[in-house]
C-alpha cells in the first residue's frame, strides 16, 4: 500500500482537546434522551391540526390519545414511545473546528451506551443472524452514521433520530425504468401506502427518494422522512408541486389515525432527489412514524452546545 | 358500539359478546410477549411457564429498571401486531388465549383463529407509550429473562382502556374494511391522476 507523507512529518489531525470530545459525548447521551421525550414542536402542531380535521370518532379518539401522551411524557419527562429505535446520527462537521471524525464517532458510540445504562433505556439492537442483544444500544456498524463535511461554519451540528421498526419495516426500494415515467413513480407510492396500511403507526411522514443510484435513492428517502421538519418544501418548485400532489392523493385513501379510517394518513409528504442514469428511473419509500423524533446540537470550539430539533 | 369493563382471565361468551367498534377497558393481569417470545414458544417448541387460559396479552418488550428482585416499569408500549400473525392459532388453540392486544391489526389466519376459537384483537394507539405506561401499575412476573427485553411479562394494569375492538370473534375486522374501502378509494384516486 503507498503511504503518504509531507516531509516526513506527520499532518497535524486536530487541535481539540480531550474534554472537547467528553463534550459531545455528553451531547450523544443527551440527544439520545431528549430525543425520545421532547416531540418537535413542528410534529405537534401537525397532530393537532389533524385533530381539528378529522370528523369521525375513532380517528379523534386515536389522535387525540396520541396528544395527551406527548402531555405526559412533557408532564412526566418519560419516552414517548417504548421502541428506542436504531439509534441515527447525522453529523455536519465545520472543516474550520479541526476535529477528528473518528474521535467524534467513538465518542457519540460512548454517549448511546451510556444514555442506555445510565437512564435506563431497552436496547433494540441485536446481531442479525443469532439475535443476541448486547444491551448497549450500538453494535458493528451500529449506530447509523451520516457524514457532511462543510466550509459554510466551523462548528459540530449534530442530529440525532431513534428510528423506530413499525416504521422502518415499511421501506421499499424500486427500480423503475424510464418508460414507467413519472406515473409509474406516484402508483409506486400509492400502491405502497395502502400495502402498509396501519402498520407504520399513521399518521406518518413519507419520505420519498427519486432518482440516484439504488443505494443513494434509499439514504434521500431516509433524509426526506426523518431529517425535515413538517411543513418545509424540497426547493424545486417541481418536486415540491409533486409533494403537494402525493398528499392530496395519499390521504384521500382514508387509511387514517392507526389504520382505522379517517382522513389523515400522512402528516406530510417529502421528497428528495438526485439525478440519475439515462436508464434508471428508482424511487423509494422511507416511513417516520407519528412520533417523529429528532433532537439536534450544535457545539462549538469553545465548549458551547445549543440544543434545537 | 358499547362498552365493556373485563377483568381477565376471560371466558368464551365475555369475548363472543364483543363486536368491532366496541369499547373495552381493563383490569387486572395482562401478559407482555412478542417476536423472540412467540418464537421460543412455537419454532422451538418451549410451553410457556405459566398459565395462558383465557389470558389477554399485550404485543411488547418494555423500557425497565432492574431492582432488587424484579422489575420497574421506565416505558411500555405496544409493538406492530403483523409480524406476530402467524403466531395467534397457537396462542389461541393451543393455549387458551383470549384477546390480543396490538396496534396495526392482523390478517386473516389471526382473524380465522378468533372465529373458531373465540378470540378477538384489542386496538391500542401505537407510538403512545407515555399513555399505557400510565395505566401499568406494576411489573408482576417476568420469564425467560435470556430473552430481554422480550421476555414473557405479567402486568397488573389499571382502567387499561379504552381499547377498541378491531376484530372480533365473528369474523369482523375494521381493518379489513379500512382496507376495503382504501382499495376503492385508490382506484378512483389513480384514475383522477390518469395513471391507473
Amino acid at each position: 500500500m503507498p503511504r503518504f507523507s509531507k516531509g516526513g512529518t506527520r499532518v497535524e489531525r486536530g487541535t481539540l482537546s480531550e474534554e472537547f470530545y467528553r463534550l459531545v459525548e455528553e451531547t450523544g447521551k443527551e440527544l439520545y434522551i431528549r430525543a425520545l421525550k421532547d416531540l418537535p414542536p413542528d410534529v405537534r402542531s401537525a397532530l393537532a391540526a389533524a385533530l381539528a380535521r378529522e370528523t369521525s370518532g375513532v380517528a379523534r379518539q386515536v389522535l387525540g390519545t396520541m396528544l395527551e401522551a406527548v402531555r405526559i411524557a412533557d408532564e412526566k419527562r418519560t419516552l414517548i414511545c417504548q421502541d428506542t429505535g436504531i439509534p441515527l446520527f447525522f453529523v455536519r462537521l465545520g472543516s474550520g473546528l479541526g476535529a477528528d471524525p473518528v474521535e467524534i464517532e467513538r465518542a457519540l458510540v460512548r454517549g448511546t451506551e451510556r444514555a442506555t445504562r445510565e437512564h435506563p433505556l431497552r436496547s433494540s439492537v441485536c446481531t442479525p443472524l443469532s439475535r443476541v442483544n448486547p444491551q448497549t444500544s450500538t453494535g458493528f456498524r451500529i449506530p447509523v452514521f451520516h457524514w457532511e463535511f462543510t466550509r459554510e461554519h466551523d462548528d459540530l451540528e449534530i442530529l440525532m433520530v431513534p428510528k423506530g421498526s413499525g416504521s422502518e419495516n415499511m421501506s421499499f426500494l424500486k427500480m423503475l425504468i424510464p418508460a414507467d415515467g413519472i406515473r409509474g413513480v406516484k402508483r409506486f407510492i400509492l400502491e405502497t401506502v395502502l400495502e402498509i396500511g396501519a402498520n407504520p403507526c399513521p399518521p406518518y411522514i413519507l419520505g420519498v427518494g427519486l432518482g440516484g443510484t439504488a443505494d443513494l435513492c434509499m439514504k434521500l428517502a431516509k433524509l426526506a422522512a426523518v431529517t425535515r421538519p413538517i411543513g418545509s418544501r424540497n426547493p424545486d418548485p417541481e418536486m415540491a408541486a409533486l409533494e403537494e400532489e402525493i398528499l392530496t392523493a395519499v390521504n384521500e385513501l382514508g387509511i387514517g389515525p392507526m389504520g382505522l379510517g379517517g382522513i389523515t394518513t400522512v402528516l406530510a409528504v417529502h421528497i428528495e432527489h438526485a439525478d440519475t442514469h439515462i436508464t434508471q428511473n428508482p424511487v423509494a419509500i422511507n416511513v417516520q412514524c407519528w412520533p417523529a423524533r429528532r433532537a439536534r446540537a450544535r457545539l462549538t470550539a469553545d465548549g458551547k452546545v445549543e440544543f434545537g430539533y | 358500539m358499547a362498552e365493556y369493563r373485563l377483568t381477565p382471565p376471560l371466558s368464551e361468551a365475555d369475548v363472543r359478546q364483543l363486536r368491532v367498534g366496541d369499547l373495552v377497558t381493563l383490569e387486572g393481569h395482562i401478559f407482555g410477549l412478542r417476536d423472540a417470545t412467540l418464537i421460543k414458544m412455537f419454532d422451538r417448541g418451549v410451553p410457556p411457564p405459566v398459565n395462558l387460559n383465557g389470558a389477554v396479552c399485550l404485543h411488547t418488550a418494555p423500557n425497565v429498571r432492574k431492582v432488587n428482585g424484579g422489575y420497574e416499569k421506565v416505558c411500555i408500549g405496544t409493538t406492530t401486531s403483523s409480524r406476530m400473525d402467524r403466531f395467534t392459532p397457537g396462542l389461541m388453540g393451543q393455549y387458551g388465549v383470549r384477546a390480543i392486544i396490538g396496534k396495526g391489526g392482523m390478517k386473516e389466519a389471526s382473524l380465522e383463529a378468533m372465529r373458531k376459537y373465540g378470540g378477538c384483537y384489542l386496538a391500542i394507539v401505537g407510538g403512545a407509550a407515555a399513555w399505557e405506561t400510565e395505566r401499568i401499575a406494576v411489573i408482576e412476573g417476568v420469564w425467560w429473562e435470556d430473552l430481554m427485553p422480550e421476555c414473557l411479562w405479567k402486568f397488573r394494569v389499571v382502567e387499561f382502556g379504552p381499547l377498541i375492538v378491531a376484530m372480533d370473534s365473528h369474523g369482523q375486522s375494521l381493518y379489513a374494511a379500512v382496507q376495503e374501502r382504501a382499495r376503492e378509494n385508490l382506484a378512483r384516486v389513480l384514475d383522477r391522476l390518469n395513471i391507473a
